[in-house]
């Protein structure tokens, strides 16, 4: 069980989470065509290495917030408010 | 029956004058204080100890410790059992009563060794190819039977568990030498540290010999502070250094009902220490499973820490600098050693003992005896040189060599290597948070050991480099244990029954991977995780395939490092508070006017208020029927209910649901449909609008986590511009709900405000109101299709507010109604119910929405998924209303819809379905493929073989003008 630093409130056991995937999709606009708004849907990058996602202090302050996470080693090498732009 | 106590001063670990007696297999046998169960039978001379898992060949005890791999047995009290407990580690206590495993009808007689006969028919691979060929299920009866080590208990447990969380700096896995030098160079240099050991005292592998150094060490822990935790194990580190080990409290038969039995601790620590030691190595020789042969270092274990000799004339087979010492120690304690048969040629022999005869460059060919050792033959080990040679003995003990306890370094995602030398796996350099230390870390000289792991201890706890290991100490062994053209069975896993022949079969098949090689042999997969099988197993498809044992590698090695019990892992989530259910405000209430509970998704609300022995159904019907003639009252309460504030409620919500909220007045409410990205109805309810800025939101009673939830997401992650809070309110409000026409009367006689009444409230509006001091939030919403109030007011009031509406409700012929009366009465409305009528296929447009969605011109989620070609497909399933053709069959609720009898491709299913009392005929809803254009026709319901004509109507099936709900 990961550790997972919130935004707010800091370190807790990841069962107080939820995660909701991925991070920084963009959302297509209502007149996207089917091919765009099904990768938008169902398609999603399975990286071996860092993957930006989000997740949500479920069991705690109720926050959402991005994560930075190496899906190998389960590093968590960054945590950023939702509304800021993915790290470089 | 060759094992028997040994005089005094052999057995530190025992109380000579301490007897318990205790049952095995029916018979009464005694031992003493500080025997453990498996001890305690080799004193009294019990060899065989059960049967092997597919063979069913006898088995004796092969270890004394935690790899047992055969002494496998069931602990029973009373009706309880606690099954595949390790005779090697359990404490022996007054009253213990075990039994073999895998026995029927004995032990000595077993039925099933017939199996032995069969053994060409299960071969390696036999589940895969059982899987694949000709059935799986002409096997599946005989292969359940044999599978399956102990039996569990039939009746619950009840004694207790707990779950501890803590932290730590350090936490050393492993209270030996190594282990206790870390955790004290730790502690002392200001780490708050945690020691785990398994044994009821630190001292590990030493701990039953007289040992200053230990002692010493066990000194300084208590004295800088290390917490120990005794008889527990360290079973499994998980992500981010947690480490989880179980402390068992309580052992052999539990005595009083109800004791804290076991406790699982959770440890995040800073570093954790790998110092759980090695496995002693078996060596691989034909009938090597034989009751008497056994691990050697265990053999020295018995007589010194237990005084219990295993034999009386044993030969030992080493491929181990280990096997000398074991020669030197056993022969002190009087045990004969007849010869020790060195696998190994002269030059790699690094040891020596003194009276005992040593022929190098030789192994065991076959074993004599079948239920107990009676001899052995020895030859050369290369298949070359001397006759072979007989040796009349009643014990063989195999050493062939160390395997290292790497699984936590392994779990951790630690990597191994090969050491040629010493033939074993060490950690290839430390895992993220974990160090290994002594023999797991492949150190086995004592100094060095105790060197590097206080090196590590202070390190870690001073956050210095930590100094790698330097594996030493544990001599020359070869990789391969086994003699040139052995024949017969070689036991590689004694619990799984996998000989050197099934690796074979497997090399031969090309499931030559590791991976491949333990899933098709099962090697390692019993509940010993294969401690003194995996190495031999590499080995040997290493030689068959022409590979070094480091081409082959390992599998990974994965929690949990021992058996851990399912109490243990649940902790307290059992029973009650297993999923915890929600109560009503007024339950106690409810329960005083007859209310008959049941569980409705995690609350327990009242299905019916039965009278003078009414059933369910009938209860159900005559409160149906109370609702439209005069007036049922209901309780509301778990209705979700949210509250949406801010200057952006109003765009928020429209951008939520289907309908549009943007547009209400002050005081106004609308339905809602709630979907999620895929267009899918996930939800539904009515919003009523308190203030501009200012919403009420009732969602369905399962919904509302779910709901509030979407919600936050939406706001917080994608419409971060918008203005708005979102306050969960389902607990702070009760709901009292009435309805049928008499509903305004009551409220009247209550004395509630004439504001509310029916010519000045309209439907589908909220009004802020009071009872007194009692503030309410009154709308006016139906789902039964009568006049209905539902009054929200804060949860402290409800009971009293319930009870005077029922005086009054009472007093005007009004019923009390549960939860199958509602499914009845909305179900005469036609009003679905999300999850009940709609799945998770289910669009708006398959529910009759399609129109609203084609007014609305502001986007909602879920949207652009309604364009999707699967969504505007004809063929869709749509909501319709049913009626049996003969007017009296009642549809089964979830039976499927098709033209033609089963097998074919189901139209549609029933999804609601109540007798009707208003009707006295069935009413039932459906999904149905063009259901929206076919009304009128005729369509069949198939249900376990039957078939009922029904026909499509038009819903609703009562008051289709809807003048009812107006009062
Ligand atoms: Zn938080």
């Amino acid at each position: 069980m990961m550790q997972i630093p919130c935004i707010l409130c800091g370190r807790r056991d990841e069962s107080e989470f939820v995660c909701g995937g991925a991070s920084h999709l963009l959302r297509p606009p209502l007149e996207a065509s089917d091919q765009q708004w099904g990768d938008y849907l169902f398609f999603r990058d399975n990286p071996k290495g860092v993957h930006l996602e989000r997740w949500r202090h479920a069991q705690g302050c109720g926050r959402w917030f991005n994560v930075a996470r190496h899906t190998v080693t389960h590093e968590i090498l960054s945590v950023y408010a939702i509304t800021e732009p993915a790290p470089r | 029956m060759s094992g028997r106590r040994l005089a005094a001063p052999r057995g530190s670990r025992i109380d000579r004058e301490r007897t318990l007696s205790f049952l095995w297999n029916g018979r009464p046998y005694t031992g003493l204080q500080g025997d453990t169960l498996a001890s305690a039978l080799v004193a009294n001379g019990v060899q065989l100890v059960g049967r092997s898992f597919k063979y069913h060949r006898p088995r004796g005890i092969f270890s004394c410790g935690l790899e047992e791999p055969t002494a496998i047995v069931d602990l029973i009290d009373g009706r309880h059992r606690t099954p595949n407990a390790r005779a090697t580690v359990v404490e022996l206590a007054e009253g213990m009563v075990a039994e073999s495993v895998n026995c029927w009808p004995s032990v000595g007689f077993d039925l099933g060794a017939v199996n032995g006969w069969f053994a060409p028919l299960l071969p390696a691979g036999f589940y895969y190819k059982t899987f694949k060929w000709p059935n799986w299920h002409l096997f599946e009866p005989m292969v359940r039977r044999m599978a399956g080590l102990g039996r569990a208990s039939l009746e619950a447990d009840d004694d207790r568990y707990e779950e501890v969380c803590a932290e730590a700096d350090v936490v050393v896995a492993g209270g030996g030498i190594a282990g206790l030098s870390a955790a004290v160079a730790a502690a002392q240099a200001g780490a708050g540290t945690i020691l785990i050991t398994a044994g009821t005292a630190t001292g590990g592998a030493l701990g039953w010999r007289d040992d200053g150094e230990l002692d010493a060490l066990a000194a300084k822990a208590a004295q800088a502070g290390v917490r120990i935790l005794t008889r527990s194990v360290a079973f499994g580190v998980y992500d981010h250094n947690l480490l989880c080990a179980t402390e068992r409290l309580t052992g052999g038969p539990r005595g009083p009902r109800g004791v804290l039995r076991e406790r699982l601790w959770k440890i995040r620590a800073r570093s954790i220490v790998s110092a759980q030691g090695s496995f002693e190595r078996p060596m691989l020789f034909t009938d090597n499973d034989r009751p008497g042969v056994m691990l050697a270092g265990a053999a020295d274990e018995y007589a010194h820490a237990y005084g219990v000799a295993c034999g009386r004339r044993a030969v030992i087979a080493a491929n181990s600098d280990s096997a000398y010492q074991v020669a030197a120690s056993l022969g002190a304690a009087g045990v004969e050693i007849v010869a020790l048969l060195d696998r190994r040629a002269h030059a790699d022999i690094g040891a020596h003992v003194d009276g005992v005869r040593v022929l190098p460059n030789t192994g065991i060919d076959k074993v004599l005896g079948t239920s107990a050792v009676r001899g052995c033959v020895a030859v050369a080990a290369d298949g070359h040189g001397s006759r072979p040679e007989r040796f009349d003995c009643d014990l063989i003990l195999s050493a062939g060599g160390h395997a290292p306890a790497v699984h936590l370094h392994s779990q951790a995602g630690g990597r191994l290597r090969w050491l040629a030398d010493g033939a074993m796996f060490v950690p290839d350099g430390a895992a993220p948070g974990i160090v290994s230390v002594g023999g797991c870390a492949g150190v086995f000289s004592r100094d060095t050991a105790v060197a590097h792991a206080l090196d590590v201890g202070r390190a870690l706890a001073l956050g210095f480099t930590v100094p790698s290991a330097t594996p030493c100490g544990a001599g020359r062994s070869l990789a391969s244990t086994r003699i040139a053209d052995a024949r017969g069975k070689q036991f590689v896993d004694l619990q799984n029954d996998v000989a050197a022949g099934d690796v074979g079969l497997a090399a031969l098949e090309n499931y030559r991977s590791v991976e491949h090689l333990k899933r098709y042999t099962t090697t390692g997969m019993a509940t010993d995780q294969g401690k003194t099988s995996n190495v031999n197993a590499l080995v040997l498809m290493g030689e068959l395939t022409g590979r070094e044992p480091a081409e082959v590698g390992t599998t990974k090695f994965r929690p949990p490092f021992v058996p851990a019990s399912l109490g243990a892992l649940v902790g307290r989530r059992v029973g009650r508070l297993y999923r915890p259910l929600k109560h009503l405000p007024a339950a106690e209430w409810h329960a005083a006017h007859g209310a008959l509970y049941e569980q409705f998704g995690n609350w327990n609300r009242p299905a019916a208020y039965p009278v003078g022995g009414e059933t369910l159904h009938a209860a159900a019907q005559r409160e149906a029927r109370t609702v439209r003639r005069s007036l049922g009252v209901f309780d509301g309460s778990p209705l979700g209910k949210l509250e949406v504030w801010g200057p952006d409620a109003a765009e928020f919500l429209d951008l939520m649901y289907v309908g549009t909220m943007s547009n209400l007045a002050r005081g106004q409410a609308r339905y809602g449909l709630l979907l999620n990205e895929n267009g899918i109805v996930v939800d539904d309810g009515i919003v009523a609008r308190l203030d501009d800025h200012h919403f009420w939101v009732n969602t369905t009673s399962a919904g509302v986590e779910r709901t509030a939830s979407a919600f936050e997401e939406w706001l917080q992650c994608e419409y971060t511009n918008l203005r708005v809070f979102v306050t969960p309110v389902t607990s702070r409000y009760g709901n009292v709900t009435l309805s049928g026409p008499k509903s305004w009367e009551v409220m009247a006689a209550v004395g509630f405000d004439a504001g509310l009444s029916p010519g000045s409230m309209k439907h589908m509006t909220m009004r802020e109101s009071a009872l007194g001091d009692v503030p309410l939030r009154v709308l006016r919403a139906s789902f039964t299709g009568e006049l209905s109030y539902e009054i929200n007011l804060p949860v402290d009031a409800t009971t009293a507010v319930l009870d005077r509406l029922w005086t009054a409700a009472a007093a005007a012929g009004g019923a009390l109604y549960g939860i199958e009366a509602l499914e009845i009465l909305r179900t005469e409305k036609g009003y679905i119910h999300i999850g009940t009528d709609t799945d998770g296929t289910t669009l708006p447009g398959d529910i009759g929405f399609g129109r609203a969605i084609g007014a609305k011109t502001a986007n909602f989620v879920g949207r652009r998924s309604l364009l999707r070609p699967a969504a505007l497909d004809p063929q869709r399933f749509q909501l319709v209303a049913l009626s049996p053709a003969d007017g009296r069959t009642q549809l089964p609720t979830g039976a499927q819809i098709a033209a033609s009898d089963p097998p074919t491709t189901p139209e549609g299913h029933v999804t609601s379905s109540f007798w009707s009392p208003e009707l006295g005929a069935p009413v039932a809803l459906g999904m149905l493929a063009r259901g929206s254009s076919r009304l009128g026709e005729r369509i069949r319901v198939h249900h376990l073989g039957e078939r009922i004509d029904a026909i499509v109507v038009k819903a609703p099936f009562i008051d289709p003008a809807g003048s009812r709900l107006h009062g």
